[in-house]
């Protein structure tokens, strides 16, 4: 499944990439007397209430948010290892620095965040500059969670037998970092890593729900998603619903790269 | 058995009032007809106050109410009223004349927004009784469209013991429970008859639920616990006319519209080259005939809306300068001109005679699909002529921060709500001093010749009595903003309204309210069709 999940991801992030050249409409050209057309020869998904190619816009879509989703988590995932490590590590004073921290970023109310930060940023900046920031944002501010779990496990691996061996034979710090700890935290990390990102490909489509997240004409999944409010009186249900279900397996492949659980087969 | 048949009867009759039902999309914040200030109070006070004066919503002409007959004197500062006689108040109060020379005493008295459209800076009108059945009433100056004034002036009892609530419209103040609902009832010595001569209202009560949310709003519809919706955008109508083509009403061109306009405040921070670009009227118009309007109104607005053409629509039958029409989609020209003010066209886009690319970013409130789209296609359609534009949504708070105080933006896209029939509703707006004259508020003195001149002539119209020098006036004030396009109108919106089809006699008009401005007159069909709308 595993394997099926990385083929079905790299097959998605091609098609988003190579999709521009391999359709015949730019995803932002409109065809004004072709709007809310049904999927047909010329567009495989049909138009948009504008006349724009869906399964162009799809594609783009599908482009931004893969691309940048896991750039969002790497962000989120080095801030999140940096002080969640740290703060396992040393303990005392910087510990508790740092959990008051991690607690006050998880009480914030993530999205006021980001609509009061997107408020103050420049007007004038190009849609890729705009999905840059937003995903920018969703990197800084939602490292939180994961930097809380990444502590907790630093904590129990530093209590657990074989720390306490290697520290009584002498191990010096920088080695018991590098060498023992570091590669026990791997799946944590990892983990954390492949769970951020399909949640910053919601965030974004949160965002883009109330308007403020990726700018016209560039889409994203979650842009797209607007337009499901129009499934129940449009007849092309399936170019409505297809960012959803490229959602939906993006998701779901991101699940499956997720390690099994104990005790699952 | 007959006796209790009779009584079970009568309660089953008792209990199956006709009521009409809507939503108010606020709460009232009051119920004093004199301190109206907010939609939801005002559909109140219009379903519940009795006025001198009535503007036909179907005409928009000035009619007969509590006044008979009315004589303008004075050049046009004093009106003479003949009341009507015999009439009470909601109470069984009588109605006389001193109620009119108590209502004038009350606008001296009470200072609101509504007030003070009656006054002339601090000086109310006063009413004098000046004969049986006769007020005068001198205004502070000469008021032209005093009719419109006076169309929202609920008059008020001098002696009732319930004041502000005893009034004299087709309905009264029944119940209200805030944040939920208000409740009224039949006013039981309403005077207006039928044309059988049959007592109004017809209906037993109107509730109106208090919900802002617009979904809920049209779920409700669909459902049949609404009757009623007043305004509906074009997505919501659209969806409606395929689920339910009887209920959706299209009342025509609104007074409303949706514009465009660049910011050419002087301390604004945006760099002076942008500020020179937008301070051009070659530029402002090269840009207003970039954008193909037709489009607009056909894609953006699903057909329900007109290519926009100035401050008044043509759903203003009255104000509308008819020689005006949209400017016309001509790029080349557009194009033309710009080449000629020094700009230069290059292969990648539009450089201004400073080497500086032309982009701007147009900001509109987020969540608003229309406004969306709109923007979407005046991005595509000035990219054609090598203007890039940036096309940012913003949460309203934010929005309004940034054109009303920080004036850092370039070009905004929003809509002018305008319920207002006459031009003087419109004052602040057009006057160059003041807040709302948004591409450049709060001028000391005009900074240009043609903004001086539209102050002149806003003031001018004003003082004038005569409705055809007025029109003349204002026709004149539509042609500079036609020419200069400080507002570049993009749309002007249909009034899209849904009425349900148990709903009988109602009309919709253009003026607001746009489905109950007869709600005296409407009919609900089916007791058994009410019980399932209740």
């Amino acid at each position: 499944m595993k394997r099926l999940a990385i083929a079905l991801l790299l097959a998605l992030l091609l098609a988003g990439v190579a999709g521009q050249f391999l359709l015949p409409a730019r995803y932002d050209q409109q065809f004004r007397d072709q709007t809310d057309a049904l999927p047909g020869g010329q567009h495989l998904l049909g138009t948009d209430e504008l006349g724009r190619d869906r399964a162009a816009r799809l594609l783009a879509g599908a482009r931004v948010s893969l691309l940048l989703a896991p750039a969002a988590s790497v962000l989120a995932l080095v801030l999140a290892a940096v002080l969640g490590l740290s703060a396992g590590w040393f303990g005392g004073w910087w510990d508790r620095g740092v959990s008051t921290l991690i607690d006050l970023m998880i009480s914030v109310p993530i999205f006021l965040v980001l609509i009061t930060a997107r408020a103050v940023l420049p007007l004038n900046v190009s849609p890729v500059t705009s999905v840059m920031i937003t995903f920018l944002l969703l990197g800084l501010l939602g490292w939180a969670g994961s930097a809380r779990v990444i502590r907790g496990a630093c904590r129990t691996q530093l209590n657990s037998d074989y720390i306490l061996r290697a520290l009584a034979t002498g191990c010096s710090r920088p080695r018991l970092l590098f060498v023992h700890l570091l590669p026990n935290l791997w799946p944590v990390l990892r983990t954390q890593f492949i769970v951020a990102v399909p949640a910053f490909i919601l965030d974004e489509a949160n965002l883009s729900l109330l308007g403020l997240g990726v700018a016209e004409p560039l889409p994203s999944l979650g842009s797209l998603l607007k337009e499901l409010t129009h499934l129940p009186s449009s007849p092309n249900w399936l170019g409505l619903a297809a960012p959803a279900i490229l959602l939906a397996i993006t998701v779901c492949a991101f699940e499956f790269l997720l390690p099994p659980k104990e005790g699952s087969s | 058995m007959r006796l209790f048949v009779l009584l079970w009867a009568t309660c089953l009759l008792a209990a199956d009032p006709a009521v009409l039902k809507f939503c108010l999309r606020s709460e009232p914040k009051t119920f004093h007809p004199l301190k109206v200030g907010d939609d939801a109070s005002e559909t109140v006070r219009y379903l519940t106050a009795g006025t001198l004066v009535k503007i036909n919503r179907r005409t928009q002409l000035p009619e007969a109410s509590l006044a008979t007959k009315w004589k303008t004197l004075d050049g046009g500062q004093t009106v003479r009223f003949q009341l009507r006689e015999g009439l009470r108040f909601s109470d069984g109060t009588p109605f006389t004349a001193e109620d009119v020379a108590y209502t004038f005493q009350q606008v001296g008295a009470i200072r609101s927004g509504f007030t003070d459209s009656l006054r002339q800076g601090d000086n109310a009108p006063t009413a004098t009784v000046t004969g049986k059945n006769e007020v005068t009433v001198r205004f502070a100056g000469v008021t032209p469209g005093w009719e419109r004034l006076i169309d929202g002036l609920g008059i008020m009892s001098a002696k009732s013991p319930l004041q502000e609530k005893a009034v004299l419209g087709a309905f009264m103040v029944a119940e209200y429970k805030a944040g939920q609902y208000v409740v009224l009832g039949r006013n039981p010595h309403y005077w207006v008859r039928d044309a059988q001569g049959k007592p109004l209202p017809r209906v037993d009560q109107i509730r109106m639920d208090i919900t802002a949310n617009r979904d809920l709003e049209l779920m409700r519809f669909k459902r049949g616990e609404v009757h009623m919706i007043n305004k509906v955008d074009p997505d919501a109508y659209q969806t409606l006319a395929t689920q339910m083509p009887e209920a959706v009403r299209n009342a025509g061109v609104s007074f409303e519209s949706e514009q465009l306009w660049f910011n050419q405040y002087a301390k604004s921070p945006l760099p002076a080259y942008k500020l020179e670009w937008f301070r051009s009227t070659v530029f402002r118009r090269a840009v207003s005939e970039s954008i193909r309007r037709a489009d607009l109104a056909k894609i953006a607005m699903k057909g329900l809306a007109v290519p926009g053409v100035g401050p008044v629509s043509p759903g203003n039958t009255v104000w509308f300068n008819t020689k005006l029409a949209a400017h016309p989609y001509a790029p080349s020209v557009a194009l033309a001109k710009l080449q000629k003010a020094g700009f230069r066209k290059q292969a990648d886009g539009l450089y201004d005679a400073g080497g500086h690319r032309v982009e701007f970013s147009i900001v509109t409130n987020a969540g608003n699909k229309t406004r969306e789209r709109l923007a979407a296609m005046i991005q595509a359609d000035l990219g054609e002529i090598g203007i890039r534009v940036s096309v940012v949504t913003l949460d309203f708070p934010s929005l309004l921060e940034r054109i009303t105080r920080g004036f850092n933006y370039e070009a905004c896209l929003l809509g002018l709500t305008n319920v207002d029939q006459d031009p003087n509703g419109q004052m602040n707006v057009w006057l160059s001093n003041t807040a709302n004259h948004q591409w450049n508020p709060n001028q000391a003195a005009p900074e240009t010749p043609w903004e001086a001149e539209i102050d002149k002539l806003m003031r001018a119209q004003a003082r004038t009595v005569s409705q055809a020098k007025r029109k003349e006036l204002f026709d004149r004030v539509q042609a500079i903003v036609h020419e200069q396009a400080p507002f570049i109108y993009l749309v002007h919106k249909n009034v899209l309204t849904a009425i349900h089809p148990t709903v009988r006699h109602s009309l919709v008009t253009v003026l607001f309210p746009h489905v109950f401005s007869n709600a005296e007159e409407v009919e609900l069909q089916g007791a058994g069709v009410y019980r399932s709308a209740r």
